[in-house]
């Protein structure tokens, strides 16, 4: 179920903190977080963030489409670059 | 023959039922259209007069995106998951479930009929 709109969307005041000062700056910096859990808003837009994924932070460019997701949305957390494929070499061991 | 929202031509059936045969239109919308549109849901649609016809047309035409249009609707929201690379628009790109279902079982109508992978047959490789 999603969130009530009663409440707003909800962003981590610590990041809310970090964009109004990059804002109040002008410059384009990356801005690092952990809070993948924060709601993109507009004025979010234009802005580079470094989430966090469990390991590194993913460079992440806002654009306008994102507005309303969540950060960690555009960060993966899992990889998962199929199974083993069988080769021949492993085949031809098991065999004997 | 009644013909609703482009090419749907049911018949033979009760209205409610029959509505539902239109892509967008489910029984609870359909109950609500007969009842707006002051329709028994009993009755059959070929007893409809022509007038109660263009009635529930127009109440649709004016109060949902059906067909079509909705299936192009549904197409675009996919697209911009995908296009803007969320979780959601990568599960889609793969053919996986988005909504975190499990997939080491089960996720058959996403992801299609079983391909098997790897030999799993102890039989075939003890030879």
């Amino acid at each position: 179920m999603s969130r009530s709109t009663k409440k707003g969307p909800y962003v981590d005041p610590k990041l809310m903190a970090k964009i109004h000062k990059l804002q109040a700056s002008g410059n384009r910096e990356v801005i690092r977080t952990w809070s993948r859990r924060s709601t993109i808003l507009p004025e979010m837009v234009a802005m580079t963030f470094a989430v966090h994924d469990g390991r590194r932070h993913v460079p992440i460019l806002i654009t306008e489409n994102m507005v309303g997701h969540k950060l960690g949305e555009f960060a993966p957390t899992r990889t998962f670059r199929g199974h083993t494929a069988k080769t021949a070499a492993s085949t031809q061991v098991r065999k004997i | 023959m009644a013909r609703i929202s482009g090419v749907d031509i049911p018949r033979d059936k009760k209205v409610d039922i029959s509505l539902s045969y239109i892509y967008g239109i489910g029984r609870p919308t359909a109950e609500k259209i007969c009842d707006s549109v002051g329709i028994s849901r009993e009755s059959k649609v070929r007893d409809l007069s022509d007038d109660e016809v263009t009635r529930i047309r127009e109440f649709i035409d004016k109060n949902f995106t059906v067909e079509g249009e909705l299936r192009k609707q549904v197409r675009t929201d996919i697209q911009r998951l995908i296009e803007i690379n969320s979780y959601r628009g990568i599960r889609h790109r793969r053919g996986l479930p988005a909504r975190g279902q499990r997939t080491k079982t089960n996720a058959r109508t996403k992801r299609g009929p079983r391909r098997t992978v790897a030999g799993r047959r102890r039989a075939a490789v003890k030879k």
